[in-house]
């Protein structure tokens, strides 16, 4: 008889989602799988709509990332009207993604993560949580949640509100930042960077205290994918996409936005909301792609700013130049804090960023428009079509944390094969390392299942045994 | 007196109102001082307890099991506030509502966008089917408060806990009722 394990709900991630664990008749492992359990079909009531709102609307479509949305949203915009924003602006837009990648990833780090990771993935899941953590360790767990202040604080200097800012806009951004706010931001600096510090410190021995973990959390070959500078170096909110490959090698470089479509193609599964982009020329086995932290810091040549240069120089002395499991994603996580902190530190003295002119003005001069930005857990792409009068005809987007869907669902089966080979009562803690593999990668799931669009597909029906039934495309 | 049972749920929505409530920032610590949180999606708990003081529910119903979470949640929870206007009016999650019934929204995804056309996902149990209609918390459950915004600010919730932990109902004002 063929038995399951269900995880339901997945916690202390961002959305609804469950795991399952499948055994064979004779109670061998026979897969285990992730499931996106929700969908909300966002981008098909846009059509129709001004693509002046969307910005304001696709920030509403995530309370994590709305920030990651506007940006994507308003290069968009910036493509349909065909200008070139100011410099303040641009500088203004990253000051705000800077600060987006800054918080979220404080709140992967120290409110989802940090329970398993300091507290033990074996330890009372009553207390394993961000509380468990204040109790334990009060001091580290008060500046993690600082932190995460310190991030939010900046969007809403610059946006006034913290969550769901409608503050970039087609042509720029809505206001600059004033005087009081840079000192008020500058003030805070130094903590953010001290607390960055401390938790690198922290987690750098779990790399060996954990060693099974980091070995069977999603270890595994696979392309990397994000945007960098014309000259490698890392980058969030600029730049132009790079593939690589898992011993590093670049497979293709500098690809603009507009042409995301020639290298990405999805993929439905049948038992989730979420679909599975992964590398067109080499089809979805071979093709499968991470994104995020881990993936930035595989595709990158370098930050550009000290302190994390020095962290990178010592990641890649530990892990090679392209680490391959997923549990790194931690590491890359708080070197990608700490480069924040510092490139935000650097841009405070930069006098556009008060320039009272952040903006743009024309109409609509393009038909179509691709934005593209890194949200803190991956590229995220906004491509719409609109009419003469700039009403949108066709709205498409590609989340990040679909881009790992492929890999989150390898990681699950990795892990189960490590600690349940078989049919059996198993420890909580076990089931949790399954949870704490998903967390890794510091999924999404309400960005990720709004996406609904043209894509480029390919439906496979697949049989228990592992072979292909029947396959549709759609290229 | 009694450590307070408190709780937050999310169903149909973005996660935005749970965001806010984690800008508490250090009032978080003080808050645990008084309450217990027995239910929060940043916590372990699978099944929701019994006997809940106060619960927040972000975010509208949108398939069958936010329905039945909802159920079970006002079953076992004194007083329950609608958490964000997704929950309080439907808000963004609930746009898809003049296109239709949901089928159309997800041939969209699944069903146009394949040639030949695929099907939905279908997995017994495991992926929810989706309501016929989103619905604001209210049309399903009575609700005892109403904390409206997109999302509540922080400041506004911390008002509103600080009320329930002085052993008050927050007052019916526009530190509550204020959309957007």
């Amino acid at each position: 008889m063929t038995r399951r394990i269900v995880i339901d709900p997945v916690t202390r991630i961002e959305g609804h989602a469950k795991i399952t664990i499948h055994f064979d008749d004779d109670g061998r492992l026979a897969d285990a799988r992730f499931h996106v359990t929700e969908f909300r079909g966002f981008e098909k009531f846009c059509e129709g709509r001004p693509f002046w709102e969307m910005p304001g609307i696709t920030a509403r479509v995530c309370g994590i990332c709305p920030v990651s949305h506007l940006m994507a949203s308003a290069k968009a915009g910036d493509e349909i009207l065909a200008v070139e924003i100011p410099p303040s602006a641009d500088k203004l837009r990253r000051l705000m993604n800077l600060a987006q990648i800054v918080q979220s990833h404080a709140l992967s780090f120290f409110h989802m993560s940090a329970p398993d990771l300091l507290l033990g993935f074996d330890a009372d899941p009553a207390t394993r949580n961000l509380f468990g953590l204040v109790a334990a360790e009060p001091d580290l767990a008060r500046r993690g949640i600082r932190l995460r202040q310190f991030g939010q604080e900046i969007i809403e200097h610059l946006g006034g509100k913290k969550i769901h800012p409608d503050w970039a806009v087609p042509g720029g951004v809505g206001k600059p930042l004033t005087p009081e706010s840079r000192a008020a931001i500058a003030a805070k600096v130094d903590e953010a960077k001290t607390t960055a510090i401390i938790a690198l410190e922290r987690f750098k021995p779990l790399l060996d205290v954990y060693a099974d973990e980091r070995d069977n959390f999603g270890d595994f070959p696979s392309l990397f994918l994000g945007l960098v500078g014309p000259d490698g170096a890392w980058e969030n909110y600029g730049g132009k996409l790079r593939f690589v490959d898992h011993d590093g090698t670049i497979v293709a470089d500098q690809i603009p936005a507009s042409e995301y479509r020639d290298h990405i193609a999805e993929v439905v599964q049948p038992d989730s909301y979420l679909k599975s982009p992964y590398y067109r020329p080499r089809g979805p086995v071979d093709g499968v792609y991470r994104v995020g932290p881990l993936a930035r810091l595989n595709v990158c040549s370098h930050f550009g700013v000290p302190l994390a240069d020095r962290e990178l120089a010592e990641y890649r002395d530990r892990g090679g130049r392209t680490p391959s499991s997923s549990f790194w994603y931690h590491y890359a996580r708080l070197i990608e804090i700490l480069a924040g902190v510092e490139m935000i530190e650097r841009l405070l003295d930069d006098p556009d960023l008060l320039d009272h002119h952040p903006r743009s003005h024309a109409q609509v001069n393009r038909l179509e428009g691709v934005g593209v930005s890194e949200a803190p857990r991956g590229t995220l792409f906004h491509h719409y079509r609109v009419d003469r009068d700039g009403i949108l005809q066709n709205v498409n987007l590609i989340i990040a944390t679909g881009q790992n869907n492929l890999a989150m669902n390898r990681t699950m089966l990795q892990i189960a094969r490590r600690w349940i080979p078989d049919f059996r009562p198993v420890p909580e803690g076990v089931l949790n390392r399954l949870e704490a593999g998903i967390r890794s990668f510091d999924p999404c799931l309400s960005c990720s299942t709004h996406a609904v669009g043209t894509m480029p597909l390919i439906v496979q029906l697949v049989a228990s045994d592992g072979t292909t039934l029947s396959e549709v495309r759609r290229d | 007196m009694d450590r307070l049972r408190l709780a937050t749920v999310w169903l149909g929505g973005c996660s935005g109102c749970h965001m806010s409530f984690l800008d508490l920032d250090e009032y978080l610590i003080t808050l645990a001082e008084v309450a217990d949180i027995v239910y929060c999606p940043i916590i372990d708990a699978k099944e929701y307890p019994r006997d809940v003081d106060v619960a927040l529910v972000e975010g509208a119903v949108a398939n069958e099991e936010n329905r039945e979470m909802l159920l079970r949640v006002r079953e076992r929870t004194k007083f329950l506030i609608a958490f964000g206007d997704c929950a309080g009016a439907g808000n963004v999650t609930a746009m898809r509502n003049p296109l239709g019934d949901p089928e159309s929204v997800l041939a969209r995804s699944y069903v146009d966008t394949a040639e030949p056309p695929s099907s939905p996902p279908v997995a017994a149990g495991i992926v929810p089917i989706l309501l016929p209609r989103v619905l604001p918390i209210h049309r399903v459950v009575n609700v005892d408060l109403f904390l409206q915004g997109c999302p509540p600010s922080a400041p506004r919730i911390r008002n509103v806990l600080e009320q329930i932990v002085a052993g008050r109902r927050p007052p019916f004002d526009d530190m509550v009722v204020r959309f957007g």
